[in-house]
C-alpha cells in the first residue's frame, strides 16, 4: 500500500471558513476515507490569514500571506492510504469542496525511505 | 436480619461479593508473588464458613465474621512462617509481608486494595482476552466454569490462560502494596480499556444467556465505580465510560426477548428502559465534560446518550457527527458500519449504500445485514441476497434465524 499527500488549495480567504452544513459535508468526507482503514494521517489545517501565514525566500526576504506565485493558497493536508494514485486521485475527486467554494487538490505520492 | 436464610442461600452471594475483597486485602498484605496464599486463606475462610455455619447457623454479621476469620489465619500464618524461619534460619526474605505483620479489613482499605488489584490485573504484559479472564476471576469472583462459559471456550483452554496469565503477572514484579501515582497515570488507559472490554463482553455477549451478561455488565460498572471514588482515577474519561456503561445497561431489558433473540433498536419497548440508569448515565456525562479532552468512551457515551434520547431534529446529525469523530480517533469495521447506518438515517438510503459498498467488508456478516436492510425499500432481490450472504457468515443460531425472518417478511411484500 502506497501512501498518498492530498493537498486542498483554496482561491479565497473568505472560503476558509465554513459554514457548519459544509464543515459537516468535509467531515463526512474524511470519516468516509478513515471508515475504508485508508486515512494515513488526518493532517491539519493551516491558517492562511496575516499573522498566521508568511512566506519565507532568500535574502531574508519575508511577505506576508500564504499567497507565493500561485494565486491559490493551501488550507490544509492530509494523507491517505491506495494501491495507486488513480486511486487516491478517486478519493480526492469525492471531495465536497468542489461543489462548495471550488478550489484544488493536489495528490503526492509520499517517498518511502526505509 | 439474615437468620431466616440458611447458609446455602447466602453464602454463593457472599463469596462472589466478598471473596474478592477479601482476596485483594491479603495480596496487598503479602505482596502479588504470594497471591496464591491469599487466595488459599480466602478459600479456606468461605470453607470453614460453609461447615461451621451449617452446624450453628449463620452468625449475626456474616461478613464481620467472614473477616475475623480470614484474619485469624493470616495471623496463624505468620506465626508458623516466623516459627519456620527462626528454627531453619533460612533467608527466605518475604520483603513486603517482614515488617507489618497487622492489618485491618477496613472499608478503606478494602476500596484501596480493591483499586490496587485492578491496577494488577489490567497489566500489559499480558494481552487483552487474558487481562479479562484475570478480572473476572480475581476482581469478579467467577469459576473457570463461569467464565468458559462467558466466553463459549472450553474451561480447560480457560484455565491454561489464567495460569499463563498469572505467571506473567509473577513475573512482572508489580508493586501492590503501594502503587505509586506514576503507575497509576501511566496505566489507567489500559485499565479503562479492559472494563470497557470487559463490559462489552457483556453487552454484546457471544452467549445467549441473559443473566451472564447482566452479571458481566453489572461487575464492570461496578469496578469502574471504584475507579471514581479515589481522585487519581477519576478523570474525566472515566466518568465517560462510565457515563457509556449506565445508558447502555438501561437497556439490556429491552434488547433480547425471552429467547434470548436481538430486537431491533426501533422495534424496543422503550418502557423497558431503566430510567435511573439513565439518570446516573447523564450524571457521569456531565461530570466527564470537566475536562478538555475527548476520548473515545466521550464520543461512545455521546452516541449513546442520543440513542435514548427522544427524537429530536437533528438526533441522526449529531450521531454521524460523533461516529464521524469517533472513526478519526480509532479505525473498526464495527464503527465503520455503525456510521453507515446513522449516514442514511440522514441521507437516505441510497446514499448510504454507495458509501457502505467503499468499506470492502465482504467478510463481515454484519456488513451483509446493514446492506440487506439498506436494499429493502428500494431493491427486494438484492435485499434478500445480502440478507442470504449475511446468513451464510453468522455463527450464531439465533441471529441466523433472526435473518431469515426478515427474509420472509421481504418476500410476503414483493
Amino acid at each position: 500500500m502506497k501512501e498518498f499527500a492530498l493537498i486542498f488549495r483554496l482561491k479565497d480567504i473568505s472560503d476558509f471558513r465554513p459554514s457548519p452544513e459544509q464543515m459537516q459535508e468535509r467531515m463526512n468526507w474524511l470519516a468516509g476515507i478513515a471508515s475504508q482503514n485508508k486515512l494515513a494521517d488526518k493532517g491539519n489545517t493551516l491558517l492562511p490569514n496575516t499573522g498566521s501565514a508568511k512566506t519565507v525566500k532568500r535574502n531574508n526576504v519575508v511577505t506576508d500571506g500564504a499567497y507565493t506565485e500561485i494565486k491559490e493558497f493551501i488550507s490544509g493536508y492530509i494523507v491517505v492510504k491506495a494501491e495507486t494514485i488513480d486511486e487516491a486521485v478517486e478519493m480526492a475527486k469525492a471531495n465536497p469542496i468542489f461543489d462548495q467554494v471550488g478550489g484544488s487538490i493536489e495528490v503526492r505520492e509520499v517517498l518511502k525511505r526505509d | 436480619m439474615t437468620s431466616k436464610k440458611t447458609h446455602n442461600e447466602l453464602l454463593p452471594h457472599l463469596f462472589r461479593q466478598e471473596y474478592v475483597k477479601m482476596t485483594a486485602v491479603l495480596c496487598r498484605h503479602f505482596g502479588l508473588e504470594h497471591m496464591e496464599i491469599a487466595e488459599d486463606i480466602a478459600s479456606d475462610t468461605f470453607l470453614k464458613a460453609s461447615e461451621y455455619w451449617a452446624i450453628n447457623g449463620v452468625p449475626e454479621n456474616p461478613t464481620g465474621w467472614l473477616y475475623a476469620v480470614a484474619k485469624n489465619k493470616t495471623k496463624d500464618y505468620f506465626k508458623r512462617l516466623a516459627i519456620f524461619e527462626t528454627q531453619i534460619k533460612n533467608s527466605i526474605k518475604s520483603s513486603e509481608t517482614e515488617d507489618e505483620k497487622d492489618f485491618e479489613f477496613s472499608n478503606q482499605n478494602i476500596s484501596d486494595s480493591q483499586l490496587a488489584m485492578i491496577f494488577v490485573v489490567c497489566n500489559p504484559v499480558n494481552p487483552t482476552e487474558a487481562q479479562i479472564c484475570l478480572a473476572l476471576q480475581v476482581l469478579c469472583g467467577f469459576s473457570i466454569e463461569e467464565i468458559a462459559n462467558s466466553f463459549l471456550s472450553k474451561p480447560e483452554t480457560i484455565k491454561k490462560r489464567l495460569q499463563r496469565a498469572r505467571t506473567n503477572l509473577r513475573n512482572d514484579k508489580f508493586q501492590i502494596k503501594n502503587v505509586s501515582r506514576e503507575e497509576i497515570k501511566s496505566r489507567l488507559d489500559t485499565v479503562l480499556k479492559t472494563l470497557y472490554l470487559l463490559f462489552n463482553e457483556g453487552y454484546f455477549s457471544k452467549t445467549n444467556n441473559q443473566l451472564i451478561r447482566k452479571d458481566l455488565c453489572s461487575e464492570a460498572i461496578r469496578l469502574t465505580l471504584i475507579l471514581t471514588e479515589n481522585p487519581l482515577t477519576n478523570q474525566s474519561q472515566t466518568n465517560a465510560l462510565l457515563a457509556l456503561m449506565c445508558f447502555q445497561s438501561s437497556r439490556l431489558e429491552a434488547r433480547t426477548n425471552d429467547k434470548g433473540e436481538a430486537i431491533l433498536f426501533d422495534e424496543q419497548d422503550k418502557s423497558l428502559w431503566d430510567k435511573s440508569l439513565i439518570e446516573r448515565g447523564n450524571y457521569y456525562l456531565i461530570n466527564a465534560t470537566n475536562g478538555n479532552e475527548i476520548s473515545r468512551y466521550h464520543l461512545e457515551a455521546g452516541i449513546a446518550y442520543w440513542h435514548i434520547t427522544p427524537t429530536g431534529e437533528n438526533k441522526w446529525k449529531h450521531i454521524l457527527q460523533l461516529y464521524n469523530q469517533l472513526i478519526l480517533i480509532e479505525y473498526s469495521p464495527v464503527t465503520a458500519l455503525n456510521r453507515i447506518f446513522a449516514f442514511a438515517k440522514v441521507y437516505g438510503n441510497k446514499k448510504a449504500i454507495s458509501a457502505a459498498e467503499t468499506l470492502n467488508l465482504v467478510d463481515s456478516d454484519y456488513y451483509h445485514g446493514l446492506l440487506g436492510y439498506l436494499y429493502s425499500d428500494i431493491n427486494i432481490t438484492k435485499a434478500v441476497e445480502h440478507y442470504e450472504q449475511a446468513i451464510q457468515l453468522t455463527k450464531s443460531k439465533i441471529e441466523k434465524q433472526t435473518l431469515k425472518r426478515k427474509i420472509e417478511r421481504l418476500r410476503k411484500f414483493s
